[in-house]
């Protein structure tokens, strides 16, 4: 180094730098006090976690391979490569119904972003804050309400009957149509809401001087509107055909029963293991290739509007003809999307079997919910589900904070396949997940201390732990992301510990972000259904159990009584939720402040 | 009071490999000095002072506050009061919640609490906002809570990072002020990291240069404006030319060079200058050192105006000194002077002065 020239400002050098990077030699107790500044911290905190995504993530995926090469694995396999066997015609249909999946969600979604973040007409709002009621019903009754409505003894095919007194029921919904259309109503939101985002922050001054270089309207679109959403587009292709390959409610009530799900579900309950983990493993591995691949193209979409610009502009619609079709359109839209849980009210207050060939049923009454609250037996699955979801949730909070914690603020070898182990779980199917930890579980191992967990009441909520481990991490993640680091500095620089400044700062400040994302854990535990099926014993059925198993004896109205529940609880939290947003607003405004 | 020690401090971080953050740095702090880290940004200024306050371990080297080794000393353990480039107020909590945090931590009785609270409070002219939300604060204010919060604790040394950079260019001229005045009656040792070389001249007693993780030069704002170690200490501090000139003499700590377009003079140089006759000297001369006056005059060297910018206090001029650029700021310059007119200029043998490369 240079050093100044005066005499005063020649600085003693020490002639001996000790070995490098250990100078001093803290003891073991410093160390661990030393907290997030010293090298090795990082690995402490993420050993434990590592363990949990590996024992009850990783790990059983492997067994459930390992269970699928095992006696007859060669052939398990070659059954997908032959021609005529149920194996390759299930893959086929899976695949199918995805595709078109995608495509109809893609068109519907887009359509709707396009309408109501384009243009101005009556009954748009209405329409915004309704737009996603479908999506947001637990698989089970969602598809329930869907088969009440479409199927051949739906209310709008008998009804459409009765209307033209025909002998057959009109438009009937069944087999890969009915799982279509299920399919389009709760997954188009993936379109609409990554195109609604794009267009929203997409700068309108380039579409302007697109037009101001002498572009007409159908040229505007195809060179500059369609190329900007690509990204969304293809990120919510991806979604939506993972989502589909993952069906598995849709595909059991309108009886289609040549897809992976089912496969899985039915070689399940035959008892033959090795081939539904076969089938699990195939979509395993196709999950996890689409999740790749998301990641991939996530990691290189390049488009982004430049400058902040002004609000995207919404065109009025001003020609009388046209105000009156949108009005049209408008309440159409509101009957259709608010049909699935007027349906499910509407039966939930009908007696059990005297809905027969009716549009809809003749005798109403309260009864159905009477029963459920006060006959012991009937009342047992509401405490299972809410027991066991909120133990899983209390599982999710815990390691999913600390996991956004380590993955965003923490340097360690590994961090990538961290945060890839935990969107793994995210990534497999429920059925997958299902299968997975009954390969993993059947018999005892190091991760359930030596216990048998099938059959038992942990195995429940540890499968809702692995489904929704992601959404807690998600949510909590997306908060930490938005606070300061030098915030926890700033406390450890007063003086608090590593313990104290995350208690008192950081995870403070995340509070809303990860209280988000435990409800929503919390109301999918209550819901689920897709995992449950699998695993579940007489003691511990759940809601959704329930209900498929009301619907099998015709007790529709109770069946959808119980589903009358969990739809009220997921509105209930959607509202929380709402509260919970402006609330991280309002801190997200308290951190732009300090930056 | 208590002085700070880095001995051959370096930092290498995995993810850079080979490259050092901080290399080999060796400064001493004396107590109660107000001490700054200048430097362009990526010259491992911020990361020295983050070693400091222990969020950094060094790779190797020393710190000590005092006798105190406290080198892998964890940041809470440090007794340090750091103010962020940002403030890093804590938004859920009130300005008083904020200045009570780490006298909390360090368990101070309540009603103690609350009275050094008021006082750091009142010293940073905030007395009556220990109610108000962070966000309900200005810029200037919020710069003056993270400085309560920071000296309430009573910290052995105070760390300032860039505290200023967020202020608009008067508020920072008046807070630079502030911050001074409350560091002496505090009498703490203060290190400041700052880019802004005007700052660091206006505010510090010494000075470390930085620059690719090395100290440059460390001195008064005095030495290190009149007497630069190098070229880049000559330049990144206000404007300087260097010339690179012949040497016809040298003794211990002078050096006699050849000036563009003729005449001799004797400069000063560091005591390990190293250059003999024959060689080549930097010598370096602020602009507003050079005098101005008509080419005819006696002993001026005769140079050709070809840039001509006038600012208002200041006139500043390119010229052409037999084929070297020079630049020349004078607060007086005849009137009419153009691009292209013939000027005398004088450059006085005791503002100039050799550099390093």
């Amino acid at each position: 180094m240079t050093v100044a020239p005066t005499a005063a400002n020649l600085l003693p050098v020490t002639a001996d730098p000790g070995p490098a990077g250990d100078p001093g030699r803290p003891r073991f107790t410093d160390r661990l006090r030393g907290g997030s500044t010293s090298a090795w911290f990082p690995y402490l905190l993420v050993l434990p976690l590592v363990l949990i995504l590996w024992g009850y993530v990783v790990q059983p995926m492997l067994a459930t391979f390992f269970e699928s090469v095992g006696a007859d694995g060669a052939e398990n396999y070659a059954s997908f490569f032959s021609a005529d066997g149920v194996a390759r015609a299930s893959l086929m249909t899976s695949l199918i119904i995805s595709a078109a999946s995608v495509l109809l969600c893609g068109i519907v979604g887009v359509a709707m972003a396009f309408l109501l973040k384009r243009f101005s007409f009556p009954g748009r709002r209405l329409i915004e804050a309704i737009i996603l009621v479908p999506a947001a019903l637990p698989p089970l009754i969602g598809a329930i309400s869907f088969q009440l409505l479409y199927s051949e003894t739906g209310i709008l095919p008998r009804g459409l009957q009765q209307l033209f007194g025909t002998a057959e029921p009109v438009l009937p919904f069944s087999g890969i149509a009915g799982v279509l259309v299920v399919h389009t109503f709760t997954m188009y939101p993936f379109f609409y809401l990554s195109a609604s985002a794009a267009l929203a922050g997409m700068d309108p001054s380039v579409e302007e001087a697109a037009y101001n270089l002498g572009a007409g309207r159908v040229r505007v679109w195809r060179t500059v509107l369609l190329p900007m959403l690509t990204p969304a587009l293809v990120s919510a292709s991806l979604l939506v055909f993972m989502t589909s390959l993952a069906s598995y409610t849709a595909p059991l009530l309108f009886g289609v029963d040549q897809t992976m799900t089912m496969q899985i579900y039915i070689n399940r309950t035959n008892g033959d293991l090795p081939m539904a983990s076969t089938y699990a493993s195939v979509l395993g591995v196709v999950s996890v290739l689409f999740l790749l691949g998301m990641r991939w193209y996530e990691g290189r979409r390049s488009y982004r509007s430049q400058s902040k610009g002004v609000a995207a502009h919404r065109r009025e619609i001003t020609n009388p003809f046209g105000r009156w079709f949108a009005l049209g359109g408008s309440v159409l839209a509101t009957a259709v999307l608010l049909a699935p849980v007027a349906t499910i009210a509407l039966v939930a207050f009908s007696a059990d079997g005297s809905w027969t060939t009716e549009v809809i049923p003749s005798q109403y009454t309260t009864d159905n919910f009477r029963t459920i609250f006060t006959e012991p037996r009937a009342f047992t699955p509401i405490l299972n589900s809410l027991q066991m979801s909120l133990i899983a949730t209390v599982g999710c909070v815990a390691v999913g904070v600390l996991i956004a914690y380590a993955v965003r603020r923490l340097t360690f070898v590994g961090r990538g396949l961290l945060d890839v182990a935990v969107m793994l779980a995210w990534a497999l199917p429920g059925t997958v997940v299902a299968i997975n930890l009954i390969s993993a579980f059947s018999t005892g191992n190091a991760f359930s201390f030596g216990q048998v967990l099938i059959g038992t009441f942990w195995i429940m909520p540890l499968a809702y732990f692995v489904r929704f481990l992601p959404l807690v991490f998600r949510s909590s993640s997306a908060t930490l992301a938005q606070i300061d680091p030098s915030l926890e500095e700033a406390a450890r620089n007063l003086g608090a510990s590593w313990w104290r400044a995350f208690g008192t700062v950081t995870l403070r400040l995340m509070l809303p972000g990860v209280l988000a994302g435990a409800l929503l854990a919390f109301v999918h535990g209550v819901g689920e259904f897709v995992a449950s099926v699998l695993i579940y014993t007489a003691s511990t059925a759940p809601i959704s159990v329930e209900i498929n198993n009301r619907m099998y004896s015709f007790e529709v109205g109770t069946a959808a009584a119980y589903g009358m529940l969990q739809v009220v609880l997921i509105f209930v939290v959607m509202v929380v939720s709402g509260r919970l947003e402006t609330g991280r607003r309002s801190s997200r405004e308290a951190a732009a402040w300090t930056n | 009071m208590i002085d700070v020690t880095l001995e051959s401090v370096s930092k290498r971080f995995a993810r850079t490999g080979d490259t050092a953050a901080v290399d080999d740095v060796d400064i001493t702090i004396g107590a109660g000095e107000f001490f700054t880290l200048l430097g362009p940004s990526g010259c491992g200024k911020t990361t020295t002072l983050r070693m400091v306050a222990g969020f950094y371990f060094p790779t190797s080297g020393r710190i000590r506050f005092g006798s105190e080794d406290v080198t892998r000393r964890p940041p809470n353990k440090r007794d340090t009061g750091m103010v962020f480039q940002n403030y890093a107020l804590f938004p859920h909590m009130s300005v008083a919640q904020n200045v009570a945090y780490g006298l909390k931590i360090r368990k101070v009785r309540r009603d103690e609490s609350r009275r050094r609270v008021a006082e750091a409070l009142e010293q940073v002219h905030l007395d009556g906002y220990g109610n108000r939300r962070i966000d309900e604060l200005s810029g200037g204010q919020q710069q003056r809570v993270a400085l309560a919060r920071a000296l309430v604790i009573r910290p052995r040394t105070l760390l300032l990072d860039e505290p200023l950079s967020n202020l608009d260019a008067k508020l920072r001229e008046e807070t630079r002020v502030e911050i001074r005045r409350i560091q002496r009656e505090a009498g703490i040792t203060s290190i400041y990291v700052t880019h802004d070389q005007a700052e660091a001249m206006a505010m510090s007693d010494r000075i470390a240069v930085m620059e690719s993780g090395r100290v440059q030069q460390i001195g008064t704002p005095q030495e290190i404006y009149h007497r630069p170690a190098n070229t880049f200490v000559a330049r990144f501090i206000g404007r300087s030319n260097v010339l690179t000139l012949p040497v016809v003499g040298a003794t211990a700590d002078t050096v006699t060079v050849t000036l563009p377009g003729g005449g001799q003079t004797t400069v000063a140089a560091p005591a390990d200058h190293g250059l003999a006759v024959g060689g080549a000297a930097l010598v370096s001369i602020r602009p507003e050192h050079i005098g101005l006056g008509v080419a005819t005059e006696p002993g001026a060297l005769s140079a050709r105006v070809t840039e001509l910018e006038f600012t208002g206090m200041a006139t500043h001029l390119t010229v052409d000194l037999a084929g070297e650029e020079v630049m020349v700021a004078a607060v007086d310059v005849p009137d009419g002077l153009t691009v292209g007119d013939q000027i005398g200029l004088r450059l006085p043998a005791h503002r100039m002065w050799v550099v390093r490369p």
